[in-house]
């Protein structure tokens, strides 16, 4: 399954992704920009990314836990998405996203 | 022996200075402490833990050996309990700025004037020093301590001020809170009618609200005006509205912390991608006598895992004895079977 990931800058990268694995991780095993501070546990809001439209409605719901950390993140916009609670599936093979702007 | 929290702007000397208080420098201070070194400990945030404290006090552990679950709080706590006997001196709240050279050994100085003279270094620093986020508005360093601040240290800066809070969590409810009744005019911005903060302060905001005594908008910031570093306005965002502009003295953005490696980038000790290379053999840095130890440090296979970093600690406890008792043996022993260790814990 494939994971497009734009960056900072506008390149767009084709990761391959891997069932069971996050978003995060894959963009991360990647080595794009990515903090992902606290490693996973939805407790920093540092692996935030921008979700193409497509795609948003194609996605698991958000849990409060992240709808509340989403609170920390800057630059957050309707789209806005932790990359450590979306689990890659088959279903979202092809998934684009955006790497979304980090702290000064 | 007890836990000391050392008032800031003091000198002081001792064995080892530790630049971190996570859960790696504090059992570092258990290994230092059991070869009779003294340590004291720098740290940005206000209580030790450091991750553990910030990031997940909540959050269960399961790969610390031997603790089936723990908290990152509980971890902390434990350890704290654990150095109590070799009486560490901590620190908080202030960042080690720069290190020099002091005789033999060396000299931090942190950036409330706290200097700290000791043998040896150790920087235990994580993923860097807690600093709040900035949110990525163009131009907003311009403003920045004049008009855009990310703390409230003069709550009277803020008086009879348009005053514009961002964000959506304890920190923006609590000081929308505090500077409403002094200032001229209080917006809070947030991007959802929800909040990560308590619901009594939700609730009190809210009243405010419904009694025209502030507002509350649902919108991003899109952009700041204003000259010479003072702001006049913001333009905001949202669905309904569109772009538009409101009046704005000051901003305050509380969008939590971040870890920036900070001024550790300047210690002179060879940077890898923002981590400090060091040997396997007594995780010591290319500069003798500065060790770096848990997550800020590199080697070939290197795990970022708790339990890594109290290994690191115990052998750089070895080689900083070799520094700072160049006279003494040092003599390897098991906390099991050593009265003298014993007696150094409080057991025997």
């Amino acid at each position: 399954m494939k994971l497009i990931v734009t960056d900072r800058e506008g390149q767009v990268h084709t990761l391959e992704g891997r069932e069971d694995w996050s978003a995060m991780e894959v963009i991360r095993d990647a080595n794009l920009p990515l903090a992902a501070e606290c490693g996973g546990a939805c407790a920093c809001a540092t692996c935030h990314v921008y979700v193409d439209d497509e795609w948003l409605a194609k996605l698991p719901e958000q849990q409060q836990q992240e709808i509340e950390m989403l609170d920390f993140g800057v630059a957050v916009q309707e789209n806005s998405r932790l990359s450590c609670q979306i689990k890659m599936t088959d279903e979202l093979d092809g998934l684009k996203v955006t790497l979304a702007p980090e702290s000064l | 022996m007890t836990t000391n929290v050392a008032p800031a702007g003091g000198q002081h000397k001792t064995d080892v200075v530790i630049i971190g208080a996570g859960p790696i420098a504090l059992f570092a201070v258990f290994e230092l402490g059991l070869l009779d070194l003294k340590a004291h400990l720098v740290d940005i945030l206000d209580r030790a833990g450091g991750q553990c404290a910030e990031l997940y006090p909540e959050k269960p552990i399961y790969d610390i050996p031997g603790i089936v679950e723990v908290t990152g709080q509980g971890l902390t706590d434990r350890l704290m309990d654990q150095i109590k006997p070799f009486g560490p001196t901590f620190h908080f709240s202030q960042m080690a700025e720069s290190l020099e050279k002091a005789g033999d050994g060396w000299r931090v100085t942190t950036d409330a004037g706290t200097q700290i003279e000791a043998r040896v270094v150790v920087i235990a620093a994580g993923g860097g020093s807690f600093t709040p986020k900035k949110p990525p508005i163009p131009g907003i360093e311009a403003y920045e301590n004049e008009s855009v601040f990310y703390a409230v240290r003069k709550m009277d800066r803020f008086r009879d001020k348009v005053v514009v809070i961002a964000g959506g969590g304890d920190s923006a409810l609590d000081w929308t809170l505090n500077l409403q009744p002094i200032a001229k005019k209080l917006l809070l911005v947030h991007h959802r009618d929800g909040f990560r903060a308590s619901p009594d302060s939700v609730n009190k905001m809210r009243a405010l609200v419904a009694d025209r005594k502030m507002e509350f908008h649902i919108a991003s910031i899109k952009a700041l005006h204003g000259a010479n570093q003072k702001l006049e306005g913001l333009t905001l965002s949202n669905k309904e509205r569109g772009d538009y502009r409101v009046d704005a003295e000051m901003l305050l953005p509380f969008f939590g912390l971040t870890m920036k490696l900070g001024p550790v980038a300047n210690f002179g000790i060879g940077l890898h991608e923002n981590l400090i290379p060091v040997d396997t053999e007594k995780f010591e840095t290319s500069t003798k006598s500065i060790f770096a130890i848990g997550d800020i440090n590199t080697y070939p296979g290197k795990l970022k895992l708790i339990l890594s970093g109290f290994h690191e600690g115990a052998l750089m406890a070895q080689q900083a004895f070799r520094y700072c008792r160049p006279d003494e043996k040092l003599r390897f022993q098991y906390t099991t079977s050593s009265s003298s260790l014993q007696k150094k814990l409080g057991v025997a």
